[in-house]
């Protein structure tokens, strides 16, 4: 196990750069999910961290080692791909064994290793299987079952579920996390499914067009986004933003409605800025800002309700069952005390 | 007449529905619109046009000939049936036959296990990202698009024993005092006929193999790299293994193509010198059609099959064994 540092790393494809300048610090045996758009340059920053991409500048240390030089195979990490990259000539045992089969390692100790993972990960009646012959969720555990017979430092998963149906992934998310809690071995991994990282992750990384927006624990990023792309982008559905300005008293919508914001942030007054709103956020409450309902789309366990205030969309999440109908006006008003305010320019957020 | 008053024990509206679908049930197709839309039947037709192909063109040439060579049938005269006795005359007498029949399998051997090695080290060569790849990639299979002919006949120059551009340049340089006689000595006559069906056949073993290597994921060999693979180890674990389905099927056809070469020896060499470049192919058409002896060439031409059948069956039993690729158990 290992912490790995990574230094002002940047990575220009020729002259297009798509990693500008990133900085994270991984603690030893922490669970660390790089999240963010397609193109984000995630998915190059973790191939970076596995050797199989040259890093343009900058540096990236595995448990204090720079490892900028050092080829793939000797960084002692072990990778899960998107698509497994399961040998398909080989059995189960034998894509497990391989990396000890090409060390020439013990016989006995290769059995041993490749048991001791099968059972972890439940694969003992598989071993003897074709990868073809095996179900999605399967192959996806015998990939983790050749990273876990390594016994690296650090785990890299690329995108380890998303060639996975919506139920099965649920269900591996919850294998991971546990595998997680029981190796204890530092883990990088790389997803494009907010969820998937709020539910996983020790430390969420947020990243966009190749620069870090913010680090953080998954409630950290959901309670305190520091900015627009951060809030819009954890949390399902999104968070509301509605535009307006501040006036003496709180939020002016553009629609001309006022929303409470707490204590306001110092010398606001005047400046253009956007009222961050989580959907499950919104309460019905008779003092509230009068909004005509659009679409209502029961979920079961909740109502998602399309609302049009002042002309803007807002997409409210009730516990309850709703018994409006479209075109019915409903007054709502934000639950918390105090609001998410973001600069309407820059998109940072405004700290009372 | 039963199902009605069956129905009529029941509710009136019931009978109503039965006297309904009775009228539903019965529309009229002709014998014609049956036929049409008979899947089998139309299956049938839709496969003559390719039955008819290869009877006329593949069946009834094969069969024919294999007539032939049990007969005595000549030039210019219908023969008799004359049982083994082709063959007998070609196994006890003819030298000429066991000679070419031997060259023929030696031939086959050594250009195909060299157009296999050199052609699979182009292909790992232009699988690599190199500039101009496409380019480079066409490049590669001009020996192939050029007609064997035209091809054989530019090296019939190259080797030719006086106007040689390899003699000539050797002695340019100091390294030979006189020409080399490729096309004329037996032993170097055979080494370059081999060498000219190299060439020819490199393109499309190296092409076909690319187009092998390229549906190898990436991400197999990084993941061979992570673990810890040297190059030669992911090519001797990874890449061949992967590539043994193609290899097989592109061998056996090399095989087959280079079993039955006939354009290459007959533009360069006639089967010369004194008969020791001559492949079975040759041989039979120089016996059969130049010689008259159609009979004869017949069987040469017939003993040709059992080796073709012996090469395929190899390839077929190697396809068999890849259990990896079919799913099942077993």
């Amino acid at each position: 196990m290992a912490s790995v540092t990574i230094r002002d790393v940047r990575k220009a494809f020729g002259s297009v750069e798509i990693v500008h300048g990133v900085n994270i610090d991984i603690q030893d045996g922490e669970f660390v999910i790089l999240v963010g758009p397609s193109g984000c340059g995630k998915s190059t920053l973790l191939r970076m961290i596995a050797g199989l991409e040259n890093i343009t500048s900058g540096e990236i240390s595995i448990g204090n080692r720079v490892v900028n030089n050092v080829p793939p195979k000797e960084r002692d990490i072990a990778m899960v791909f998107q698509n497994y990259a399961l040998y398909p000539h080989m059995t189960v045992a034998d894509n497990m064994a391989f990396s000890m089969k090409l060390r020439n390692a013990d016989k006995a100790e290769m059995a041993a290793r490749v048991d001791k993972a099968a059972k972890i990960l439940g694969l003992v009646p598989l071993l003897d299987r074709f990868p073809r012959q095996l179900s999605g969720g399967q192959r996806q555990r015998v990939a983790m079952g050749r990273a876990i017979v390594r016994d690296p430092q650090v785990f890299l998963f690329d995108e380890p579920l998303s060639n996975l149906d919506a139920k099965l992934r649920v269900q591996m998310r919850t294998e991971i996390k546990e595998l997680h809690q029981r190796l204890k071995t530092t883990t990088v991994y790389v997803t494009h499914d907010q969820i998937e990282a709020m539910t996983m992750a020790d430390k969420i990384v947020v990243m966009h067009d190749g620069i870090v927006e913010q680090i953080g624990a998954p409630l950290d990023l959901y309670d305190r986004p520091n900015n627009l792309f951060v809030a819009g982008f954890i949390g399902s559905p999104a968070m509301n933003f509605v535009k307006g300005r501040m006036g003496s008293g709180g939020f002016v919508a553009d629609g001309g409605f006022a929303l409470p914001v707490g204590t306001a942030p110092a010398a606001s007054e005047g400046r253009p800025v956007v009222y961050g709103l989580r959907p499950e956020h919104i309460r019905i409450d008779p003092q509230g800002v009068p909004a005509e309902v659009v679409v209502i789309e029961p979920t079961g366990s909740e109502t998602q309700v399309v609302l049009r205030a002042g002309g803007q969309e807002i997409i409210a999440v009730f516990r309850e069952r709703m018994s409006a109908k479209p075109g019915e006006i409903i007054p709502i008003a934000p639950t918390l005390s105090v609001a998410h305010l973001f600069d309407a320019d820059n998109g940072q957020r405004l700290v009372a | 007449m039963d199902d009605f008053t069956l129905f009529s024990i029941g509710s009136g509206t019931m009978t109503a529905t039965a006297t309904l679908s009775k009228d539903r049930i019965e529309p009229r197709y002709s014998a014609w619109e049956r036929l049409k839309s008979n899947r089998d039947w139309l299956g049938f037709w839709f496969m003559m046009p390719a039955a008819a192909i290869l009877l006329l063109f593949l069946a009834y040439p094969l069969t024919k000939g294999v007539w032939m060579s049990l007969t005595d049938v000549k030039i210019g005269r219908p023969g008799v049936f004359v049982g083994l006795e082709n063959y007998e005359e070609l196994i006890f007498f003819d030298k000429t036959f066991l000679y070419s029949t031997g060259f023929t399998i030696i031939y086959t051997a050594i250009a195909s296990a060299a157009k296999f090695v050199l052609g699979l080290y182009l292909a790992l060569l232009l699988n690599n990202n190199l500039p101009f790849k496409s380019l480079i990639r066409s490049i590669v299979l001009i020996p192939f698009i050029v007609p064997t002919v035209l091809s054989a006949i530019a090296f019939w120059w190259i080797f030719d024993s006086q106007f040689s551009i390899i003699s000539w340049a050797l002695r340019k340089w100091g390294v030979i005092d006189h020409n080399i006689n490729f096309l004329g000595d037996p032993i170097l006559a055979q080494a370059t006929v081999i060498f000219c069906n190299i060439w020819r056949g490199i393109p499309f073993i190296a092409i076909t193999l690319l187009a092998g290597l390229q549906t190898v994921s990436p991400s197999l060999y990084e993941a061979a790299t992570l673990d810890g693979a040297t190059k030669w180890q992911i090519f001797r674990h990874i890449t061949y293994p992967l590539l043994t389905p193609i290899i097989a099927v592109v061998m056996t056809f090399s095989v087959l193509f280079t079993f039955t070469d006939f354009q290459l020896i007959w533009a360069m060499t006639r089967g010369g010198p004194v008969n020791a470049t001559h492949l079975m192919a040759t041989y039979s058409y120089q016996k059969g059609i130049l010689g008259g002896q159609l009979g004869e060439g017949a069987a040469i031409a017939t003993a040709m099959v059992p080796f073709l059948l012996a090469a395929i069956m190899v390839s077929w039993f190697g396809l068999q064994q890849r259990k990896w690729q079919q799913g099942s158990k077993e």
